[in-house]
């Protein structure tokens, strides 16, 4: 028995490796899966036509101009109101707050926030973007609307970034007689930039790639032209990519893809930026 | 003449516990001035009153009075941002700031509003040579700061206290991470400083606090047991308490 045990100890952590890696292995097939997928049925619709013209026929033929548009313009006016807010609640957390009752609440309130529906920060955005302060469907109402569904992620994530600058740079940078607000700005903030941005790509990418909070604030069905104001409604991907797979009776299928081909490229890109910030920053650091 | 007087000083942190109980001394100018004794003494606490850096700690109550040069620094109208260019501090583990050698020696002067570039020039070169470093490193000024050694790094932090010209230099172990050779050129560096400078140093051992004092204080459970020159306290100490632990029978 006892010369046994040893080959049956090493059996058993060998199969529970295997398992182990194969779970892992797992992971990945999902993503690889649905890319290759999505790129071999919509690759054909690419074409500049495509990427550069209008919706014809009933949206049947042609391009998606617009809806690119939409989505890029709704991305910059979420960043605009999200980044510069959720930086500053980030900072607030992480360097001035004390950790008591107040502090705790708004902790609390930020995970609650992640943790809302997406179509709930849909119907919100209606009633007090759209209809009590009028701003109508706009990009500016969607905007808004996406800023409050993308400001957890970018104050959780930026806080850990800050977090993570080691104490005792702060404590040095005040022991030369800076202040609390040079050694955030010179020292703590430079530090933190890369772990910041990949937490703003990844709000602004999630941000770029719904619908439900758009749906009621901002988008538009069809549009002949593209917006000029943040007054005016947009077309955007996510919301056409629904419209063309669901409300157009006869869609060529090839165009559906098309559509989903280039809404996956536009968020796989911004995140594959953020990962290379990221990979860069730790390759850089210095302590 | 006293730099420093320190008048009855007691500090309680938020935890409740007691750091210092009616501590009082007077420092001397241009001489290095050490605080030892065992671990949670209070040696510590008392540097960071000296610079206000407890401001940044949770300080339940401080009552006492610190007078450098006359003036009550504990005051809430104290400024304290030109406080702490007054008074210098190097830490235990040396902290080189995320950036060049020269960056990290002109930060505190562009802080403080320094632009000329033959003045920030003119401070690097005193101060690394102050620091006994400048020869070591006056190639490579841009070069990361991180890429020294431990004891360079070490020195590099002193040199930047320096280089804000302050008038006091607090030391909190500065050796306790380095080699006896590294320890040597910064116990070295303190004798040259002291003429210049009134220097507070807690040593990381006995040894150094022997060889190093003109004057000591030895602190005990937030306690200063015996304050006197240097020489006195280590070869005739008063208190029972003091001989005890000078000659190792606890600590």
């Amino acid at each position: 028995m006892k010369s046994i045990l040893p080959l049956n100890r090493h059996l058993i952590q060998r199969l529970g490796f295997g398992l182990i890696t194969f779970m892992a292995v797992l992971t990945v097939v999902p993503i690889i899966v649905t890319v290759i997928y999505i790129l071999v049925r919509g690759a054909p619709a690419i074409s500049w036509e495509f990427l550069s013209g209008f919706p014809l026929e009933g949206m049947t033929a042609g391009g998606i101009l617009p809806a690119i548009i939409g989505t890029f313009y709704l991305t910059i006016g979420t960043a605009i109101f999200s980044v510069p807010l959720g930086i500053a609640a980030a900072i607030y957390l992480s360097e001035y707050a004390a950790d008591n009752r107040w502090t705790r609440l708004i902790r609390i309130s930020i995970i609650n926030l992640a943790g809302i529906p997406s179509v709930v920060y849909g119907l919100f955005g209606l009633g007090l973007f759209v209809l009590f302060l009028r701003f109508g469907t706009s990009i500016l109402a969607a905007s808004l609307t996406l800023s409050i569904m993308t400001l957890p992620v970018i104050i959780s994530t930026s806080e850990e970034a800050l977090r993570a600058v080691p104490p005792s740079f702060r404590t040095v940078s005040i022991s030369l007689g800076a202040t609390r607000w040079q050694t955030i700005r010179r020292i703590v903030l430079k530090e933190a930039v890369p772990g910041i941005l990949t937490g703003v790509i990844l709000g602004l990418e999630r941000a770029a790639g719904e619908t439900a909070p758009i749906l009621f604030t901002g988008a538009a069905f069809f549009l002949p032209r593209l917006p000029v104001s943040p007054f005016d409604a947009t077309m955007a991907l996510p919301y056409h990519l629904f419209v063309i797979a669901t409300q157009v009776p006869n869609m060529p299928i090839q165009i559906q893809y098309g559509t989903a081909l280039v809404l996956l490229a536009f968020v796989l890109t911004m995140n594959i930026i953020a990962t290379v910030i990221r990979s860069r920053a730790r390759a850089r650091r210095e302590w | 003449m006293d730099k420093i007087v320190i008048e009855h000083l007691t500090l309680q942190y938020a935890d409740g516990t007691e750091s210092l109980r009616d501590v009082s001394l007077g420092i001397r100018e241009n001489a290095v001035t050490v605080l030892f004794g065992p671990a949670g003494g209070g040696k510590s606490t008392l540097l960071r009153c000296l610079n206000r850096l407890n401001d940044l700690t949770e300080v339940r109550s401080a009552s006492g009075r610190i007078l450098i040069d006359g003036e009550n620094i504990l005051d809430p109208k104290t400024d304290v941002v030109a406080l702490r260019r007054k008074v210098g501090m190097v830490f235990a583990r040396p902290v080189v700031l995320p950036m060049s050698i020269r960056q990290n020696l002109c930060y505190g002067l562009e802080l403080a509003g320094e632009k000329r570039r033959y003045k920030l020039d003119e401070a690097v070169e005193r101060s690394l040579k102050l620091a006994a470093l400048w020869d070591e490193v006056k190639e490579r000024l841009n070069e990361p700061a991180i890429a020294l050694s431990g004891g360079q790094q070490q020195r590099l932090c002193l040199a930047r206290s320096l280089a804000l010209q302050p008038e006091i230099i607090l030391l909190d172990e500065p050796t306790s991470g380095l080699d006896p050779i590294s320890t040597g050129k910064v116990e070295a560096a303190l004798q040259e400083l002291k003429k210049e400078y009134t220097i507070v140093l807690v040593p990381h051992s006995v040894q150094q606090a022997g060889r190093t004092a003109d004057y000591a204080g030895f602190f005990l459970q937030g306690e200063l047991v015996e304050y006197g020159d240097g020489k006195s306290i280590f070869t005739n100490p008063r208190d029972k308490r003091t001989e005890d632990y000078v000659t190792g029978r606890f600590g």
